[in-house]
């Protein structure tokens, strides 16, 4: 089959689905390259590197759409490029066919197959052709170097020799992919940042990012997470308490950026004209929305514009395309894992397996018939998550009656072992002489000495603890002692034989503590 | 010759100095001075004793004494810091012996002193015990058989008992548990005809009944550790310890003297207590450890899905040269590979490389309670970075890398997350909230107590096969 890339037609857009490398890749499948000439030279790919690695560079547009069998596009197809199109032909590009149902329409009326790269479902299987996450890895990284290159100030806290710099503090709104990475980038870059997500349990991974997850304390457990990992809209009374979340950080922030996206709707208008006007003078908004409506209030699309307190408002819908060549090579490596699931033979034949989630999730219309939207994937997405239950915090009273019964149960057993042992001790002296009694006062109150001091003992030195005990019970050596003297020769011989062990015990028990406590050192 | 009255002064004195020499033992420093205050308070006791009135058979007492000392110089100098949990069981069982032989000594004169007593002879020729029981009343006497038959019945299970914890700890015994066909109803059957013969002897049987007393003891002490694993002996350990404490404490009061009754009870309760930490540790009763190892009552334990992932020790020298705070966790292995230099130098040299490396121990980890600390101690590892289970735990959550040494199932997370397994409720080292673990391990068998570790089969750990100590080495000259 022969796999062609035209060039983009769409205005400004330098970006590329066919790089000499992916092409490469594209040919072991048993796929010939083709592509446009010119195509690759805003992403930085000559014609030349696409010849040199065998791509047939074609002179027009028409001759491409003409020769190839399956074209690889970036974005969604101009109407001149439909009219190209005819039956049997494969179309691989971002469609959103969600809000372009007319030129659905068109291109079935053509007879091609459309494969939508932004319809690709959220599964484990299919995140390295996930076209979307990687385009929102670098619109996120972009947004925060565009709001460095309009920021004035530095992002990191310094301490100079000329005075003292206060760290620029970041506010990222919605934790997608783009928000995540436009979190890692402004963390790395030094500043303050905060992040903010309907979905609870994303706080997480923004805290893993090195963010403070800015928490709505809302009363009934809204979950803004739709299926596949999206955003769903919320509830009004949860939108009233997020605004007011937001005028509250308004004044604080040096830099907004917005990357709140709801699945087939406009974008969500979060930030008002009031808190831009809250902002500081020179403060930045990054509006990652733009395409979709923009999440300010005073978004244009396409355009910087300074607000009447001097925000800086940037609209840029195109911030991929402004990184051409990375956003060049990941979207072709994105094509290129697509084209290999298409080929699963790697014999260059496309096979348009229907039954495969993957493709038929992502295909839009195919053998003269509209494909979209697709059933719900076999295989469950992302699962959610389920956020963590907040253990109850116990109130005051609650606490202190807890603590009142604890302290209740422990009085009530220990005053029970009191008079336990009491009644023993009487019992005892009922029969027991009175020499006896005073051994077992003696006995009785070195039992409890010995449970306090043990008690104090460091863990770590239960082994020469162990030791000395060893040592000091040598001191059986004393009734040995006593008895050593005695006339008969068979007692004074076992007497012996304990002196004998006993002082073993003391001198190896001591020694052997001695030598064990001279290695504990410091550091 | 010294007069009663100074021998009691001088019998507080050491008790005084033994309480002090504990309780100095709260800390490293002050332990160093506390070990002193024991050595003095002994010499007292012993001195005073020896000199005291009506103490003689010098001829046999000081040559006894010096072979002993001798020995315990040769033992103390000789014995490898991973040999001490046999020294310590070895030395246990001296202390039940000489209890043993004392009990007899004890009854032998007690006959004697009421022969002389019922010829009617003065008392002048007689030594201090035998002195002590010519002026006791016949209610003494009674109550000192009792005391005679509990001194020697616990003496001699101390004895047979630190024996066999010794064979199995220096591996001259199985270290599995092994019961005779009757289990405990033998020593149960034991321990009741010891009552009876017991009975026997208050009511004036001869001192047959006490020999045959002890024999029963000594089965019972062999049988009752014969049946315990080796996994346990943190806790049997401990409990022989107790044990040979109380075996002086009963001693004392058959001879009537307090200083022998307080170190006893000082010892015995020591003892417990640590025999107490043990079982907590372990999240067992103190009476289901005596009664027998794990398995008795093992419930379906959860099948664990995955596989152990291997790895070299390129891999995980890179991981720990990228990592900046590590935690290692040895166990038991750790000493029988003797892998404790290896590790130490290991730790200095990740240490001057700026990264934060601490110790995590168990409080069961290895055989003797301490084990471990002496055992890293030994190959100089500053004590301030080993850390107790409790003060380490919360830690792991951030920390980069984990290796485990020769430990299985106190990192087995199994014990919190599987109610079904035999372990459940143990606390444990919770190392798999690490970023990463590697388990040093020599192969893929399972732990002490036969159960899987899930640990194993986790995404982040890795498992580093091998000898611990082979592997360590090797893994020192990749740390820059």
């Amino acid at each position: 089959m022969k796999i062609g890339a035209p060039k983009e037609l769409a205005k400004g857009e330098a970006r590329v689905a066919l790089t000499p490398e992916s092409a490469q890749q594209i040919q072991k499948l048993g796929h010939e390259c083709l592509i446009e000439s010119g195509a690759g030279l805003g992403a930085g790919f000559s014609d030349a590197a696409y010849r040199d690695v065998g791509v047939d560079v074609v002179d027009s547009a028409a001759a491409l759409w003409q020769n190839a069998d399956t074209v690889i596009k970036v974005r969604e197809p101009a109407d001149a490029e439909i009219g190209h199109l005819r039956e049997g032909q494969t179309l691989i590009s971002f469609f959103w066919p969600a809000q372009n149902e007319e030129r659905l329409e068109r291109c079935r009326q053509q007879g091609a197959t459309v494969i939508a790269m932004d319809m690709v479902p959220r599964i484990s299987r299919a995140q390295k052709m996930d076209a979307l996450s990687s385009t929102a890895n670098i619109a996120g990284y972009r947004a925060v170097i565009e709001a460095g290159n309009q920021f004035g100030r530095f992002f990191t806290g310094q301490v100079t020799a000329a005075g003292k710099v206060p760290p620029a503090k970041v506010l990222i709104v919605g934790a997608g992919v783009a928000g995540l990475a436009a979190i890692g980038t402004a963390t790395s870059l030094g500043a303050v940042v905060r992040a903010f997500d309907v979905r609870p349990e994303v706080a997480e991974q923004i805290e893993s990012m090195g963010a403070e997850f800015l928490f709505l304390d809302f009363e009934e457990s809204q979950d803004g997470a739709g299926s596949g990992g999206y955003a769903a809209p919320s509830s009004p009374e949860f939108r009233e308490k997020q605004l007011a979340l937001f005028r509250e950080q308004a004044p604080e922030v040096d830099i907004v950026i917005t990357t709140a996206l709801i699945p087939g709707r406009p974008a969500p208008k979060l930030w008002f004209e009031d808190m831009v006007a809250l902002m500081k003078p020179g403060s930045v908004i990054v509006d990652l929305a733009a395409e979709k409506g923009g999440n300010c209030d005073l978004t244009v699309p396409d355009e910087r514009i300074v607000s009447d307190n001097g925000v800086i408002v940037v609209g840029y819908t195109d911030f991929p395309s402004r990184m051409a060549t990375q956003a060049s090579l990941l979207y072709a490596t994105n094509i290129r894992h697509m084209l290999t699931d298409l080929t699963p033979e790697k014999d260059g034949v496309i096979v348009h397996d229907m039954e495969d989630d993957v493709i038929r999730g992502a295909t839009a219309t195919h053998a003269g018939e509209i494909t979209f939207p697709p059933p719900p994937p076999k295989v469950k997405a992302i699962g959610a998550s389920q956020p963590k239950a907040k253990p109850k915090e116990p109130t005051p009273e609650e606490k202190r009656a807890a603590e009142h019964a604890a302290f209740v149960k422990q009085t009530r057993t220990q005053v029970g072992m009191l008079v336990a042992g009491g009644v023993v001790m009487w019992l005892l002296g009922l029969v027991a002489p009175a020499s006896f009694m005073q051994h077992f006062i003696v006995f009785a109150l070195s039992c409890f000495v010995g449970f306090q001091v043990i008690w104090n003992v460091s863990h770590s030195l239960h082994t020469p603890l162990m030791a000395v005990t060893n040592a000091i019970s040598g001191i059986v050596i004393l009734g040995a002692v006593l008895q050593i003297g005695s006339g008969s020769w068979i007692v004074g011989l076992l007497a012996g034989l304990s002196v004998l062990i006993a002082s073993i015990n003391i001198v190896g028990g001591f020694l052997v503590t001695r030598r064990m406590l001279a290695m504990f050192q410091k550091s | 010759m010294l007069s009663q009255e100074f021998v009691s002064a001088a019998a507080i004195a050491a008790s005084v100095l033994f309480i002090l020499s504990l309780g100095g033992l709260s800390n490293q420093e002050k332990a160093k001075r506390a070990v002193w205050y024991g050595i003095v308070g002994m010499a007292v006791a012993i001195l005073s004793t020896a000199l005291g009135p009506r103490i003689g058979g010098f001829g046999w007492l000081i040559p006894m004494a010096l072979i002993g000392a001798a020995v315990g110089v040769w033992l103390a100098r000789k014995v490898e810091m991973t040999e001490m949990p046999q020294l310590v069981a070895a030395l246990h069982s001296f202390v039940g012996l000489a209890a043993v032989f004392i009990g007899w000594n004890a009854d032998m004169e007690r006959t004697r002193v009421a022969a002389i007593k019922a010829t009617g002879v003065s008392f002048d020729g007689l030594s201090a015990f035998a002195t002590t029981l010519a002026h006791k009343t016949p209610a003494e006497l009674t109550f000192l058989q009792v005391e005679v038959v509990l001194g020697l019945f616990i003496g001699a299970v101390t004895f047979t008992g630190s024996v066999v914890a010794f064979g199995k700890l220096a591996g001259k015994i199985g270290g599995k548990p092994h019961k005779l066909a009757g289990g405990h109803w033998l020593n149960g059957g034991a321990a009741l005809l010891a009552l009876i013969l017991a009975i026997a002897y208050f009511n004036g049987a001869g001192f047959w009944t006490l020999f045959l007393i002890a024999a029963l003891a000594f089965f019972i002490g062999w049988h009752l550790i014969m049946g315990i694993g080796g996994a346990d002996m943190p806790v049997v350990v401990s409990m022989l310890n107790s044990y040979s404490g109380w075996a002086a404490a009963a001693i004392g009061f058959t001879l009537s003297n307090d200083l022998l009754i307080v170190t006893g009870a000082l010892v015995g309760s020591s003892g417990a207590i640590l025999s107490y930490i043990m079982c907590k540790a372990m999240n067992r009763n103190f009476v289901s450890v005596i009664l027998g190892g794990f398995g008795t009552t093992q419930s379906e334990a959860a099948e664990i899905e995955g596989e152990q992932v291997a790895i070299d020790t390129g891999g995980v020298a890179s991981a720990l040269n990228d990592a900046e705070n590590v935690i290692i966790v040895p166990g038991y292995g750790m000493a029988v590979a003797q892998a404790q230099n290896a590790v130490s130098d290991l730790v200095r040299k990740l240490r001057s490389a700026g990264k934060n490396v601490r110790f995590g121990i168990h409080p069961v980890a290895g055989r003797l309670p301490g084990h471990m600390n002496v055992l890293l101690a030994e190959a100089r590892v500053p004590y301030d970075i080993v850390m107790e289970m409790d003060e380490i735990n919360d830690d792991f959550a951030e920390t980069d890398v984990v290796i485990v040494i020769g430990s299985n199932d106190i990192v087995n997370p199994a014990a919190q997350e599987d109610p079904g397994s035999p372990i459940a409720g143990m606390p444990v080292l919770k190392v798999w909230e690490a970023k990463q673990v590697f388990v040093c391990k020599r192969g893929q068998g399972t732990g002490y107590s036969g159960i899987e570790n899930p640990l194993f089969f986790k995404e982040n750990t890795r498992m580093l096969y091998g000898d611990a100590r082979a592997s360590i080495d090797a893994l020192v000259p990749m740390i820059d």
